[in-house]
C-alpha cells in the first residue's frame, strides 16, 4: 500500500422511523456537522467527499447532486458510490483508498438513508431479475427466515437461539445513545413472545427501518499525528460479491462472507481471529444471522456460535464482543448502516464508546457490511499504527 | 505511480433490444480482456461499474454488470452511480492506492427503455424548490445557453453549428449512429424541446457499454506495447441551485481541469494537448466547456469553431469521434471520451483519426443538472 490511512473523525445522527423535521440533505448535514466537531476541523479541510445509499429507496436521483449545499461538497470532488445493503462499508474502503492513493489528505464518507421518504420494499422488489426471478419475494424477512430455519436445523440451535441474540443485543443498544431501538427486552422469554413474521424468525429477530445518517473522516498519516482525536488505523479492507442467483436448490450460501474473512485474516497473519480481534462489529440485519455469520466467518466452528451465546460470550464485557452497539438489528438507516459498523469499531479502538466500550484491550476491530445477491464488505481497523 | 490503460472496448450505440442492459457488459469486458489476453475473472483485483437504478428499473444495478464483469466470488466491485469518467478517476485512485493492480471500469445505460426520462431527471432537483417547478435537465441545460447567450452576446446559430459539426464527424465513427450531412437551418428548425434547445441539439437517447482495462505501470507494459497512461485528473462539484451559479462559466469544470493540468504539470493547455474528447449532453455544452477548460477565451469557443480550428483536422481537435451529439448513452458518455482518447494516443481511431501524432489528450465527463459535477481525466501516450 502507497501510504497508511486512518480514521480521525467519528460521527452518527440519531436515528429514529422518522424523522419529518428534516429533509434528506438536512440529515446529511447533521452527520456532517457531527463528525466535523468530533474531528475538531473545518469543513475546509475536507479535501473530497465520497457519499452513498441506497440508490431506488427514496425514490430521488443522483442524490449527491442536491445534497452538494448541504453537505459543503461545493468546490470540492464528489464521488457516489452505491452497492446497496454495503454501501457504507464500501464507502469507507473508497475512502481509504483515496487517501492512500496519496492523492488527498483528508477525505469525509457519508452514508445516508431517510427510509420513510421512499417505499424499502418496493425498492427491494425489483432487485431480482425480471425475467428469471421476479416470482421471488425478495424483502429481507424471507431471506433471514430462511438462515433461521437452516441454521436451527443444520446446528441443532433451540428456537429461543435467536431470541438470546436479541436479548444481547438490547442490552447493548440500551447503552448506546446513537441506537435506534432501545428497547427493554430483559429475558429471552420475553423475546419469544414477539410475533412470528415467517417462523422461526420473529419480529424482535428483525432490523427496523430508521432515518440517519453517519460520517468518518480519513486522514494520511502525516495528517493524522496533528489531529485532535487518536487516530485509527485502515488496516485492511476488502469486498466479495456473489452472481445473482443467489439460493439455488433450496440452501443459500455463504461463500461471500466465508471468502471476505478468509481473505482478511489470512493477508494479516490472523490464525485465532477471536483472540487477535477484539471486538467485531458486524452487519447482520437479523439475529440468527449474527450466530450463522459468526461461523462463516471462522471466528468459531460451525454450529458453535448459539452455544458461546448462551455462556454469555458475546456480551460486550465478555471474552469476545459481538455489536455492543446493539448492531443492525437496533439501527437501520440501510445507507449508512454499513459505516456505523465502521464508526462503531473505530470509536471501541480509540477506546471513546462510553458505556458501551468493550472491556477487552481494544487492538483489531472486525467490521462487515452485507447486501446485494449476498455480498459481504470487510475492514480490518488498529488501534495502533504497527 | 502510473496508472495505464492497456485496453478497451465499446458497444454498438442505438437501440439495441436485443440485449438486455447487463448483457451489453459482459460482451464489452469479453472484448476487452481479449484484448490483452486476460481470462474472464482472472488477473484483475476490482471492478467499477457505472449505472442507474432508475434508468433500468431495478435495485442495485451492478448485482449484475458486476457479475457479468466477473465478479462472482472473485474481484471486488464497487459502482459509481455518476458518469463513466468518474468510474475511470475511482479505477485510477484504486490502482495508486495499491489496492489492486489491474481494474476493470465498466459503463452501461439502456435509455430507449425508459418511457418518460424526465420524471427521472425531475428527480434529481432538490425537493423544497427546484423539483416542484417540474424541471428536467432539457430545461436546465435550456437555462444555460440562454445565460451563455446573454453573457457573450451568442447567437442560436452558434449553437447549431456544433450538431452540424459533431454530426458530420460522427458518420466516420463506427459505434456512433447519429452521424449525418445537416445545415443550420436543419437543427434550428427541429423540434423545439425548450428554448432554445431544439431536439437536434440534444445528446439522442440510445442504449449501449463501454468498457476499460487500467493498470499499474509494470502491469500495463506487461499487458500491452502501447501503455497509455493516465497523467492527472480532477473532480468538483458546483451548486445544486441553478440560480447560485453563474450559468454562463463553470467554475467546477474550471477546478476540475485545473487538478487535471497540476497533477500531470501542464502549464499551457492550449499548447500542451493535442486533442480533446469532451462530454456535449446539449449542443452549447461544446463550446461553454472548452471555454472552461481554457482551450479558448471566455464567448470565443464559438468563432473558433466556424473559423473550423476545433474540426478534426482543425489546430485543436475537439470530438473528433461525433461527441455525444453523435449518439453515446448516459454513464457510458464519459468513459466513451476517455476510451475515444485512448484510441486517438493509440493511433487505432482510424478514420476519425486525428492529424499528427498526438502525445497528450483530455477527456471529459458530467453529472447532473446543467453540469453540476465535473471530471476531467488526462491521457498521455505511452510508448
Amino acid at each position: 500500500m502507497a501510504r497508511r490511512a486512518a480514521i480521525v473523525g467519528i460521527g452518527q445522527t440519531y436515528h429514529r422511523s422518522k424523522r419529518p423535521d428534516v429533509n434528506i440533505g438536512e440529515l446529511s448535514a447533521e452527520g456532517v456537522r457531527a463528525v466535523l466537531e468530533d474531528a475538531e476541523i473545518s469543513i475546509k479541510d475536507i479535501g473530497a467527499f465520497i457519499v452513498g445509499n441506497m440508490e431506488l429507496f427514496e425514490g430521488r436521483y443522483q442524490q449527491d447532486m442536491w445534497q452538494a449545499d448541504y453537505i459543503g461538497a461545493v468546490g470540492k470532488p464528489v464521488i457516489r458510490v452505491t452497492t446497496g445493503g454495503t454501501t457504507g462499508g464500501t464507502l469507507a474502503c473508497v475512502a481509504f483508498e483515496y487517501v492512500a492513493s496519496g492523492l488527498f489528505d483528508t477525505v469525509m464518507a457519508l452514508g445516508f438513508e431517510k427510509q420513510y421518504e421512499g417505499d424499502t420494499r418496493a425498492g427491494l422488489k425489483t432487485v431480482a431479475d425480471p425475467i428469471w426471478n421476479r416470482w421471488q419475494t425478495t424483502g429481507a424477512i424471507g431471506y433471514f427466515a430462511r438462515v433461521a430455519h437452516f441454521y436451527m436445523k443444520e446446528c441443532g440451535a433451540p428456537e429461543d437461539a435467536g431470541s438470546r441474540v436479541r436479548v444481547r443485543l438490547a442490552r447493548h443498544a440500551a447503552r448506546n445513545p446513537h441506537a435506534h431501538l432501545r428497547l427493554e427486552i430483559e429475558s429471552v422469554e420475553q423475546a419469544m413472545k414477539s410475533p412470528y413474521l415467517i417462523p422461526p424468525l420473529r419480529q424482535f429477530d428483525m432490523c427496523p427501518t430508521s432515518e440517519g445518517a453517519c460520517a468518518i473522516i480519513v486522514a494520511s498519516e502525516e495528517k493524522a499525528s496533528k489531529m485532535a482525536r487518536k487516530p485509527v488505523w485502515a488496516k485492511d479492507w476488502t469486498a466479495v460479491h456473489k452472481e445473482s442467483v443467489y439460493v439455488r436448490g433450496g440452501r443459500h450460501s455463504t461463500a461471500d462472507l466465508e471468502m471476505a474473512a478468509s481473505r482478511l485474516f489470512k493477508r494479516n497473519g490472523i490464525t485465532k481471529p477471536m483472540e487477535q480481534i477484539s471486538v467485531a462489529e458486524i452487519y447482520a440485519p437479523a439475529t440468527w444471522a449474527e450466530l450463522e455469520w459468526l461461523e462463516a466467518y471462522g471466528f468459531c466452528e460451525k454450529g458453535q456460535a448459539w452455544k458461546l451465546e448462551e455462556k454469555g460470550y458475546f456480551h460486550f464485557d465478555r471474552e469476545f464482543p459481538v455489536n455492543p452497539s446493539g448492531g443492525v438489528v437496533c439501527t437501520n438507516p440501510i445507507g449508512a448502516t454499513a459505516l456505523i459498523r465502521v464508526a462503531e469499531s473505530a470509536l471501541q479502538m480509540r477506546g471513546d464508546a462510553g458505556e458501551h466500550q468493550i472491556t477487552r484491550k481494544p487492538t483489531i476491530g472486525f467490521s462487515s457490511a452485507w447486501g446485494g445477491s449476498g455480498w459481504t464488505v470487510a475492514h480490518l481497523l488498529s488501534s495502533t499504527k504497527d | 505511480m502510473k496508472v495505464g490503460i492497456v485496453a478497451a472496448a465499446q458497444s454498438r450505440y442505438g437501440e439495441r433490444p436485443e440485449w438486455r442492459p447487463h448483457e451489453m457488459t459482459y460482451l464489452v469486458v469479453e472484448e476487452a480482456l481479449k484484448k490483452v489476453g486476460l481470462p474472464f475473472r482472472e488477473g484483475y483485483e476490482d471492478i467499477v461499474t457505472c449505472s442507474s437504478d432508475h434508468w433500468e428499473g431495478m435495485t442495485l444495478t451492478d448485482i449484475r454488470h458486476g457479475e457479468m464483469a466477473g465478479a462472482h466470488l472473485g474481484p471486488t466491485e464497487e459502482k459509481v452511480g455518476d458518469d463513466g469518467a468518474n468510474g475511470v478517476l475511482l479505477g485510477s485512485v484504486k490502482i495508486m492506492s495499491g489496492h489492486a493492480d489491474v481494474v476493470v471500469v465498466t459503463a452501461a445505460c439502456k435509455e430507449k427503455e425508459v418511457k418518460d426520462p424526465s420524471v427521472i431527471e425531475n428527480f434529481a432537483f432538490d425537493v423544497p424548490y427546484q423539483q416542484l417547478l417540474g424541471l428536467d435537465f432539457t430545461q436546465a441545460a435550456a437555462l444555460q445557453a440562454m445565460s451563455y447567450m446573454h453573457k457573450y452576446g451568442l447567437k442560436r446559430e452558434d449553437f447549431a453549428q456544433v450538431v452540424v459539426k459533431e454530426r458530420r464527424e460522427a458518420k466516420d465513427n463506427p459505434r456512433a449512429f447519429n452521424g449525418g450531412n445537416l445545415t443550420v437551418k436543419d437543427v434550428l428548425g427541429a423540434e423545439m424541446l425548450s428554448y432554445p434547445i431544439t431536439s437536434m441539439e440534444c445528446r439522442p437517447f440510445c442504449d449501449g457499454a463501454a468498457a476499460l482495462i487500467l493498470a499499474r505501470e509494470d502491469k500495463a507494459k506487461a499487458l500491452t506495447d502501447k501503455p497509455v497512461w493516465i497523467a492527472g485528473f480532477g473532480s468538483s462539484m458546483d451548486h445544486h441551485n441553478l440560480g447560485d451559479r453563474d450559468l454562463a462559466e463553470s467554475n467546477a469544470l474550471r477546478r476540475a481541469a485545473q487538478d487535471a493540468y497540476g497533477m500531470a504539470g501542464i502549464k499551457d493547455p492550449v499548447k500542451e494537448i493535442d486533442l480533446f474528447e469532451i462530454s456535449d449532453h446539449y449542443s452549447y455544452q461544446f463550446l461553454l466547456w472548452l471555454e472552461a477548460l481554457g482551450v479558448c477565451e471566455k464567448g470565443t469557443a464559438a468563432k473558433r469553431l466556424s473559423a473550423g480550428d476545433l474540426d478534426r483536422s482543425g489546430k485543436m481537435p475537439v470530438n473528433a469521434s461525433g461527441g455525444l451529439l453523435g449518439g453515446v448513452p448516459r454513464y457510458v458518455a464519459g468513459l466513451n471520451c476517455v476510451i475515444e482518447a485512448f484510441y486517438q494516443l493509440r493511433r487505432e481511431a482510424e478514420e476519425r483519426a486525428v492529424k499528427g501524432e498526438p502525445l497528450v489528450a483530455v477527456a471529459h465527463g458530467t453529472t447532473g443538472p446543467a453540469g453540476q459535477h465535473h471530471c476531467v481525466i488526462l491521457l498521455e501516450r505511452g510508448f
